[in-house]
């Protein structure tokens, strides 16, 4: 043993013999970390939480159809599923993001779940890759549930010939699975920013139940601009495909004034939910890579 | 290839808290290195950088060579660790958190279930080894960690105050499974402030108190380091001693450099020398038929050591 002050190095030696096994490259190791991600969320309360309010919502939905039996709603299969997919879908997507995303980067250090994770010979993007992939896994698992639901309102109604007209639904659900990105990113964004849980999942929760809908208003009040940017906002484009696109701009004039609406275009919330997908998740990223287990 | 830890230049501030002032320390070949200090001397923020938990405000840390600043994939390759207490996600059971540990390792998997069901059995946690974690106290978890750590038979185990949270008989089987890990070819790094620890189980030692490191030597060494070679040895009679027995009979016997009375039948002697000394001392004291019933050294070398060299930190 020496406690001198040793030379600097040249350069890493190769991994010596002796250790079990080679290790795996980023995305296998991802892909391994999320298996068992996912079978904690799988197994976990938040997991039935979410479930529970599927099912809720689901139920409320369902309950209102058969209710009233709306006439257009229960005759027409784009309509029906319009207005209980893309009523309910951004909402769940909400839910989905906050339940099984908000902790899961914070409570790696919060519940030093990190630390039995980062002992392991594996880089810091795989962690947030692996549990990435679990969260949209786990999210997309309890919005398929919510489309069971939905589909099976439009079969009870119209009957099996209402399955024929899943292809807008499909489509539809691919843009909510780029919603469902775009949340994540955003999610994990926060998630990565706060060492607590609690923080992590109140300022998403704040930010899209109530911050985005005040900032909306308060742009459309002040400047008469379209919120554009706002994640809350163009995810309107998920109904498009089963209720049609609406004007872009509409204006109605009531008495002396005039209320302008603004509804997303295709492009805009394509490109706005890229947008937030891709530079949430690097700036989660990299707020982890700079994370220290303290 | 020999395995070795290295830090060259380690420092770590917080803010204006130095927690680990320029450590250069190198540790190599199959061995167990006790890594000592008081609570706040710089142990845990070493092996988190050594482990890149945290990062260095300056210098690196190297695994068998490789930097874990730069390249931690593959200095972690060779290396199991267990830093601090930590949790494995509460709905897996043990078997299911080794699986992932082995699988993310790369191990194959027979030779997870092999070296899952060898490694469970180590700790004694067999019987849990499908019962969900969560549920488990903290010194079972303890086990558990200690289980994933040596999943893949490491080079380098770098340990920190493993016995944390573990009852006397928990405290005594890491004593045991860290010794049977000296029989391999590996080297271990563990810190601890258990000083009968590190004497029963480590072959070196590595004192380091406010983020600066005392020495690192040999145990055979620190002995040595004992100024004039003395050893506190307490012994106790069966009745009081009287003082001028004690100034008289037992201070004037050759071997005692000093006495001082720890209570009405116990004395505490500074004896000259080692085991031989010892020994005639102990024979002398039971020919003065005072009925001795009880002799035997009151710190081990390595608490003198390290209470010398703590104190002289804080002068």
């Amino acid at each position: 043993m020496s406690a001198d002050v040793a030379p600097a190095r040249a350069g890493s030696l190769p991994i010596a013999d002796g250790a079990i096994g080679t290790v795996p490259g980023t995305i296998a190791q991802a892909i391994t970390l999320s298996r068992y991600q996912l079978r904690d969320y799988l197994r976990s309360r938040r997991f039935v939480l979410m479930i529970a309010i599927v099912v809720a919502v689901g139920t409320i939905l369902t309950t209102l159809v058969a209710y009233y039996r709306p006439v257009g709603l229960i005759d027409n299969a784009n309509n029906l599923y319009g207005s209980l997919w893309g009523g309910g879908a951004a909402f769940l997507i909400l839910f989905a993001g906050i339940i099984f995303g908000g902790d899961a980067i914070a409570g790696e250090f919060q519940n030093k779940t990190g630390y039995f994770l980062m002992g392991l010979p594996l880089r810091r993007v795989t962690v947030y890759a692996g549990k990435y992939l679990a969260v949209l896994v786990a999210s997309v698992v309890s919005i398929l549930l919510f489309l069971a639901i939905v589909v099976g309102n439009a079969v009870f109604y119209l009957g099996v010939g209402a399955v024929g007209d899943l292809g807008q639904l499909f489509e539809s659900f691919a843009l909510a699975l780029l919603y469902l990105l775009a949340l994540m990113g955003f999610v994990f964004l926060f998630s990565s920013m706060f060492k607590t849980s609690l923080y992590a999942v109140l300022v998403v929760a704040v930010l899209f139940l109530f911050g985005f809908s005040i900032i909306q208003s308060v742009v459309l009040a002040l400047t008469g601009t379209e919120p554009w940017f706002l994640l809350s906002y163009v995810n309107q484009i998920i109904a498009y495909p089963l209720t049609g696109v609406p004007e872009h701009v509409a204006r109605a004039t009531i008495g002396r004034a005039t209320i302008t609406n603004y509804a997303p275009t295709y492009f805009e919330g394509i490109a706005v939910m890229l947008g937030y997908f891709f530079l949430t998740t690097i700036g989660g990223l990299l707020l982890f890579e700079r994370e220290e287990f303290t | 290839m020999t395995p070795s830890l290295e830090a060259v230049g380690l420092t770590k501030r917080f803010n204006s808290f130095t927690a680990l002032d320029h450590l250069n320390l190198k540790v190599e070949g199959s061995k167990c290195v006790g890594f000592l200090g008081p609570n706040g001397a710089g142990k845990t923020t070493t092996l988190k950088m050594f482990t890149d938990l945290i990062f260095p405000s300056e210098g690196e840390s190297f695994i068998n060579g490789i930097s874990v600043q730069q390249d931690r994939k593959r200095a972690l390759a060779v290396c199991g660790d267990l830093i601090e207490t930590p949790e494995i996600y509460p709905s897996l059971t043990p078997r299911e958190a080794l699986e992932m540990s082995g699988a993310l390792r790369g191990m194959r998997p027979e030779e997870i279930r092999s070296r899952s069901a060898a490694v469970l059995e180590e700790v004694k946690m067999t019987e849990w080894t499908d019962q969900k974690v969560g549920r488990f106290s903290k010194g079972m978890k303890q086990r558990v960690n200690i289980a994933a750590a040596l999943l893949s038979d490491p080079e380098v185990v770098i340990l920190d105050e493993p016995s944390t949270g573990l009852d006397p008989r928990g405290m005594a089987e890491v004593r045991s499974i860290v010794r049977g890990l000296k029989k391999g070819h590996r080297l271990i790094f563990m810190s601890s402030h258990i000083l009968s620890e590190v004497v029963d189980v480590c072959d070196d030692v590595a004192l380091l108190d406010r983020g600066k490191l005392l020495f690192a030597d040999t145990l055979a060494n620190v002995s040595q380091r004992l100024g004039g070679n003395t050893r506190s040895v307490e012994a106790e009679f069966a009745a009081p001693v009287e003082d001028s027995v004690l100034a008289n009979e037992i201070g004037s016997l050759p071997e005692v450099a000093s006495w001082s009375r720890a209570d009405a039948r116990r004395v505490t002697l500074q004896v000259k020398g080692g085991p031989a000394e010892q020994a005639r001392l102990l024979r002398q004291l039971a020919s003065l038929s005072m009925g001795l019933i009880s002799f035997r050294e009151s710190r081990s070398a390595l608490e003198e050591v390290y209470l010398r060299e703590i104190s002289v930190g804080d002068a």
